[in-house]
């Protein structure tokens, strides 16, 4: 199925990935080529199958509602560009 | 051609009769590094002082009790650069989580330091995984060790070369969709996949949840089972984690393969197979009957689906993990930026690679509204259909057996314009995780001087089967005992 410029223009925005006029162009035809191939999943007879949901056939996995201990706020910081009193700092918004 | 380096099992051997010391084992694995893998480029770096703190720890295990040892204790080892490592960069291959330093220690890793197993440092891979020839790396290429100028397949293709290599017994990769079977078929190494869920995740930068499961590379179909049973088991950290005991795999793995009933998917010899591969695997066949299985034609109707139902639900997947890659608490982030919106925008733009875009729009694309139907449950149902192909085929036989790759190892460049020839390297292997199954793939053999790789598929919690198929196979045959050119690789 091909795909327009607009709805590239629009996905790409979804995933936050600021492309460039030139490189939603040419996700437009990859992602054309990639839809092609796999739109023949549109003639499999799937009128009465489930989707699969998991494969493990594992039920509700919960654990016992107790405090644990966790990463200590300075390790889970480490790492980040933007720090101030033990919170992460980002721009605005807006 | 040489002889292959020792195998983990024959290390741990030394260690335990005080031939060899952890240290001295560590210490010349990292000159081997240093020599050799300037060529390959397998390691995106080393982690010698944490090494050398963990050997000199496993020669206290080994001196004061050898017998209580575990079989890995002191035997060096790497991993995949998408498991993360307390105090060592991880990357997953990519500029996004360039200079990440792990808070902590992925299950997988923990427990084979905790057998005593030496981490040396970290492998090469396509980045967060995306890819069948480890070029996708944003940090470099790796090379195939029978032949510098070819790829070591991938995504965890620096796990592979460095088993190939020499450089390492034993390797810890992941496979979503081949990712370890496909590389060990290049290089000509051992890789297993176990059943989805034996082996914990926690720790695992996330590729496509579902699909995802860490195994080990190794010399030897016995090395990569040792391997096996100190990673797998349960783990209340990762929620898919499958609460069952494992079974031992090593009890059973010299058990007679007489008897077994072997299914040979005619699906998948009907795939473009190149004539040296089909060669090979015919070859396998007579070598598996004669050990006294029962080879039979299976159907798996829904194998030509199975590829587009991945390339839906894979990056469906990849689309909503790779969310987290904000550059806000982990990643270079973007400073400067106006708005929180140009902050992502940025980081993600500037962080991420081709193919991992490409995936991610493919994804958002297929989860997106309007057109979820028609792609992401759609391939959901196809997914139900393939793992059901399986069903009905082991309800008439053991295991199934199979080329793990459709062709050798390809020049490095070959594939990277054309997405969907890429793709189609994954024909044989991703259906195994569709049904979230185990597969290994085991040495069998050479098509043009390049190696090609028996594949090995069990039913769900069927590990020691598989394992034990391979190990009767290779038990019978030499290709594992035979490495690469060393001197070659080593200028």
């Amino acid at each position: 199925m091909p795909i327009d410029l607009d709805t590239v223009a629009h996905v790409a925005a979804l995933a936050r990935l600021g492309l460039s006029p030139a490189e939603l162009e040419q996700a437009r035809e990859q992602l054309s080529a990639i839809l092609d191939a796999v739109d023949r999943l549109q003639a499999a007879d799937t009128a009465s199958v489930a989707p699969t949901a998991q494969v493990g056939d594992l039920r509700n996995v919960m654990r016992a509602d107790e405090a644990r201990p966790s990463l200590p706020v300075a390790a889970a910081l480490a790492n980040a560009g933007g720090r101030q009193e033990g919170l992460l700092r980002v721009p605005a918004i807006q | 051609m040489s002889a292959a380096e020792p195998t983990a099992a024959e290390l741990g051997r030394r260690l335990r009769a005080g031939e060899v010391s952890a240290r001295q084992l560590t210490e010349a694995a990292l000159a081997r590094i240093s020599a050799r893998d300037g060529r390959l480029r397998a390691f995106l770096r080393t982690s010698p002082e944490r090494a050398l703190v963990a050997a000199d720890a496993a020669d206290r295990r080994l001196r004061e009790d050898p017998g209580a040892a575990p079989p890995l204790c002191g035997v060096p080892m790497a991993v995949k650069d998408v498991l993360c490592t307390e105090g060592v960069e991880t990357t997953a291959g990519s500029r996004i989580l360039e200079g990440f330093v792990p808070p902590y220690t992925a299950t997988a890793v923990a427990r084979l330091e905790a057998a005593g197993a030496i981490c040396l440092g970290k492998l090469n891979c396509d980045e967060f995984a995306m890819g069948s020839s480890t070029e996708n790396s944003a940090y470099q290429t790796t090379a195939n060790p029978w032949d510098l100028q070819r790829v070591p397949g991938g995504s965890s293709g620096g796990s592979a070369a460095a088993v190939a290599g020499g450089l390492v017994p034993i390797t810890l990769g992941t496979d979503t969709g081949g990712s370890i079977r496909q590389p060990a078929a290049l290089c000509g190494t051992v890789g297993f996949k176990p059943t989805y869920g034996r082996v914990s995740r926690y720790g695992l930068i996330a590729f496509a949840s579902s699909l995802d499961q860490v195994g080990p590379l190794a010399r030897s179909v016995e090395d990569a089972a040792m391997a096996y049973a100190a990673v797998a088991g349960h783990d209340p950290l990762d929620a898919t984690s499958l609460p069952e005991p494992v079974p031992d795999p090593m009890g059973t793995l010299r058990g007679p393969v007489r008897g077994l009933r072997l299914g040979v998917p005619h699906e998948y010899l009907a795939q473009d197979l190149e004539p040296g591969v089909r060669a090979a695997f015919d070859a396998a066949c007579v070598v598996l009957t004669d050990l006294g299985a029962e080879l039979v034609e299976v159907h798996l109707p829904h194998t030509d689906l199975a590829l587009a139902a991945y390339y839906v639900l894979a990056p469906a997947e990849a689309s909503s993990n790779l969310a987290r890659m904000d550059g806000l608490r982990f990643g270079p982030g973007a400073p400067g930026s106006r708005t929180l919106r140009e902050a992502y925008q940025r980081t993600r733009h500037d962080g991420f690679g081709p193919e991992v875009r490409r995936r991610v729009m493919l994804g958002t694309y297929a989860l997106s509204s309007g057109y979820y139907d028609a792609y992401y449950r759609r391939a959901q149902q196809v997914r139900t259909l393939v793992a059901r192909d399986f069903t009905q085929a082991f309800a008439t036989v053991d295991a199934i057996v199979s080329p793990t790759s459709p062709t050798v190892a390809f020049p490095l460049g070959a594939r990277t314009r054309d997405p969907l020839a890429m793709y189609a390297c994954d024909i044989l292997t991703l259906p195994c995780n569709l049904a979230g199954i185990p597969g290994i793939s085991v040495p069998a053999g050479f098509s043009e001087g390049l190696p090609v790789g028996l594949q090995v598929l069990a039913p769900a919690g069927e590990d020691a089967r598989c394992l034990r198929v391979a190990a009767s196979y290779e038990a019978a045959t030499s290709w594992a005992a035979t490495g690469p050119p060393l001197e070659e690789a080593a200028v």
